[in-house]
């Protein structure tokens, strides 16, 4: 029997040369006339380990990584085939610390399974959480996942039950789900993972958004600076269609479902709900007054579910476990699991998921090993390009939440980006207003002219122009845009710069240094 | 970025055609062209707004609005540099400079060295900064020797 080896195909693994040791491996079996089975997975988000090479043995999965392209004879030398010991082996890759001290419940196969293969999702546990969808009806369903605390993980928290409810009362001919893979904040990269690596898991959960709330058709909305997981996602429509997930019946039910994925086109804003819709009507990204809600008045002007991919991709397990179990992980109002995403100057980046409640410093110092080049930690971003910038004081704070609101941040979609000691806090507060400039859509003045004058303020401020009076200007224009802004985007760009004014003031104190002009 | 062809008014027509019908076909429609063509023509607009019966104005409207529509051809390679916080933490400004200082590419500038280097934030590769996307194949742990590499490769595709 041929020994079976996995190697990544996720796109963070490609850009540190899995396609080249994949093929390596495959030459170099050739060449020694070894039969072995490549299979292509996604990553287990342990991102400085890659490209992670995993062979299958009977006493289960054993790694090797990172692995180069010119490292394979070696391995076969050392007979990784068999397990064998060698420089860079991991041992069993489900005992690696990071791994094993994670609470896995979206992303169990994630690196496990061959991401193009129903048969294999079904094997690990796949599908179980529609089928009992499918037994228990649309209503208790909805029960099941407002019981179950799940709230938005795009970053607003909003209860996914009540918008699944709000949606399923309303009679009308068509609805729609739309799935927002817009992940656009810095420092995120779990949705890319899950499309790339487990993409059956978000097509189940959004089948069971259409068949509970009576939505014939879905749509994922996948931003463009994520072409593999583009083109993985719909590989993996057309094979669930073929299987008899997608369709006329949905696994034999009756109910009809299907899906399209579409590309955005390099629009951070398009992440807020109302904006994607718009571009998904084929207009201008420009965000919609609220209310109408989306869920009553949404796509085309239907009742539309709209869910971030790790909202959806949540329910299967729910359904599966029950809300109980779902809602024994976490803390407070904070029920469940996320998965959060460490980035930037850091050792061991990668996918940690884990129940609410967890520190920062516990992900930071425990899961990340502290800084990529050793120096010491000065600032953490939480939450994206929106989020605050929390100094080490701050390391203690419970990830959830209600905590990281007490905190002055939030957490967003989870993202995690450190930054050593190098950083200056008053270019980061800058780079917040000018971002924000960047891609405001226009709609509203507070966002569209604020961000523009808070870059040139802060310019002042840096250049040692009138500094206590441009301060309070500042401040003042961050309130303006915090209760002005009609989206989040304007509304919460005042995060970033007030946390760095707040917490790093020594920065916007220092000599004055010549602003590089733009 | 795949197999781009000079620009065709036929074949546009063609390619905007082959969408019209569905939902909200802008933005396929625009992805189409571009990936054909490398960018949208000025040319289409018409066709799109007679086909999509909105007007001209709005057709433009779109095209602008989003970052990836290009109006003119783009020189040779095309690298999409990561400049948000994640890949700012790990030196990508100092990138920027190496690359106007050390090889005068200048970041969002039309340039003739083969190489046309876009800003862009974010591609999901946190974990691996810096991050680039070079002709959509994905570069993590970017440094100053591999953009060295890139501007070679990319000046020896152009003599």
């Amino acid at each position: 029997m041929s020994v079976r080896v996995l190697v990544p195909a996720d796109s963070s693994a490609l850009s540190v040369g899995a396609d080249l040791v994949a093929r390596a491996i495959q030459d170099e079996a050739r060449k020694r006339g070894l039969e072995i089975e490549l299979v292509r997975t996604g990553s287990r988000g342990l991102f400085w380990l890659e490209p992670l090479v995993e062979t299958e043995t009977p006493a289960g999965r054993v790694g090797y990584g990172p692995i180069a392209a010119g490292e394979v004879a070696g391995l076969f030398d050392a007979g990784f085939l068999n397990g064998a010991p060698h420089p860079a082996a991991l041992g069993p890759v489900d005992d690696i610390p990071y791994l094993a001290k994670q609470q896995r419940l979206i992303f169990a196969r994630c690196g496990v399974t061959d991401p193009l293969s129903l048969d294999d999702y079904r094997r690990h546990g796949g599908l179980r959480g529609l089928e009992r969808a499918l037994a228990m009806g649309p209503k208790a369903t909805v029960e099941e996942v407002l019981a179950s605390g799940l709230r938005g993980r795009g970053g607003a928290g909003f209860p996914t039950g009540i918008k699944w409810r709000t949606t399923a009362g309303v009679a009308a001919d068509q609805k729609y789900v739309v799935c927002n893979a817009d992940e656009g904040d810095s420092g995120t990269f779990a949705d890319r993972m899950l499309m790339e690596g487990d993409p059956f898991l978000l097509i189940e959960g959004m089948t069971i958004a259409g068949v509970t709330v009576g939505a014939t058709k879905g749509y994922v909305y996948i931003r463009s600076e994520y072409p593999h997981a583009f083109a993985t996602f719909q590989r993996a429509i057309e094979r669930a269609r073929a299987g008899g997930l997608l369709g006329a019946s949905v696994l034999g039910s009756g109910h009809a479902f299907d899906l399209e994925a579409r590309l955005g086109a390099g629009a951070y804003i398009c992440g807020e709900e109302t904006s994607l819709l718009e571009s998904l009507e084929g207009k201008r990204g420009q965000i919609r007054v609220k209310p109408p809600l989306p869920a009553i008045v949404g796509l085309f002007g239907k009742p539309t579910i709209i869910n971030n991919v790790l909202s959806f991709a949540s329910t299967p397990w729910i359904l599966d476990h029950g809300a109980k179990a779902y809602a024994a992980y976490g803390v407070g109002r904070s029920l469940g699991s996320q998965p959060f995403q460490l980035a930037g100057n850091i050792r061991c980046g990668g996918l940690v998921e884990l129940a609410f409640g967890v520190t920062l410093r516990e992900l930071v110092d425990g899961f990340g090993g502290g800084t990529r080049n050793g120096r010491p930690i000065r600032a953490i971003q939480v939450g994206g390009p929106l989020g605050a910038y929390l100094p080490e004081s701050l390391l203690d704070t419970p990830l959830d939440y209600e905590s990281m609101a007490a905190a002055g941040g939030m957490l967003g979609h989870g993202g995690v980006v450190v930054f050593d000691d190098s950083v200056d806090m008053a270019r980061q507060a800058r780079f917040a207003m000018e971002f924000c400039a960047k891609e405001s859509c226009g709609k509203c003045t507070p966002c569209r002219i604020g961000s523009t004058r808070g870059v040139e303020t802060v310019d002042k401020i840096i250049a040692g122009h009138d500094r206590q009076k441009n301060v309070q200007l500042l401040r003042d224009l961050c309130e303006v845009m915090t209760d002005g802004s009609l989206c989040a985007l304007g509304g919460l760009t005042p995060l970033p710069v007030l946390s760095a004014l707040n917490h790093f003031r020594e920065d916007f104190a220092k000599p004055p240094t010549r602003v590089a002009a733009e | 970025m795949s197999g781009q062809t000079a620009f065709d008014l036929d074949l546009a027509q063609t390619l905007i055609d082959r969408k019209r019908d569905i939902p909200g076909a802008t933005l396929p429609i625009l992805h189409d062209l571009q990936e054909q063509f490398g960018y949208i023509d000025d040319a289409v607009i018409p066709l799109i707004a007679d086909v999509l019966n909105i007007s001209r104005a709005e057709t433009l409207g779109v095209i602008t609005f989003y970052h990836d529509f290009r109006r003119s051809p783009a020189e040779g390679r095309v690298l999409k540099l990561c400049r948000a916080e994640s890949c700012q933490s790990m030196g990508c400004e100092d990138l920027v400079s190496h690359l106007e200082h050390r090889h005068g590419v200048k970041v969002d500038d039309e340039n003739r060295s083969g190489l046309h280097v876009e800003t862009v934030y974010c591609l999901g590769n946190c974990a691996l900064s810096p991050a680039a996307l070079l002709d959509g194949a994905p570069i993590g742990r970017l440094d100053r020797d591999r953009i060295d590499a890139i501007v070679a490769a990319a000046q020896g595709k152009t003599q």
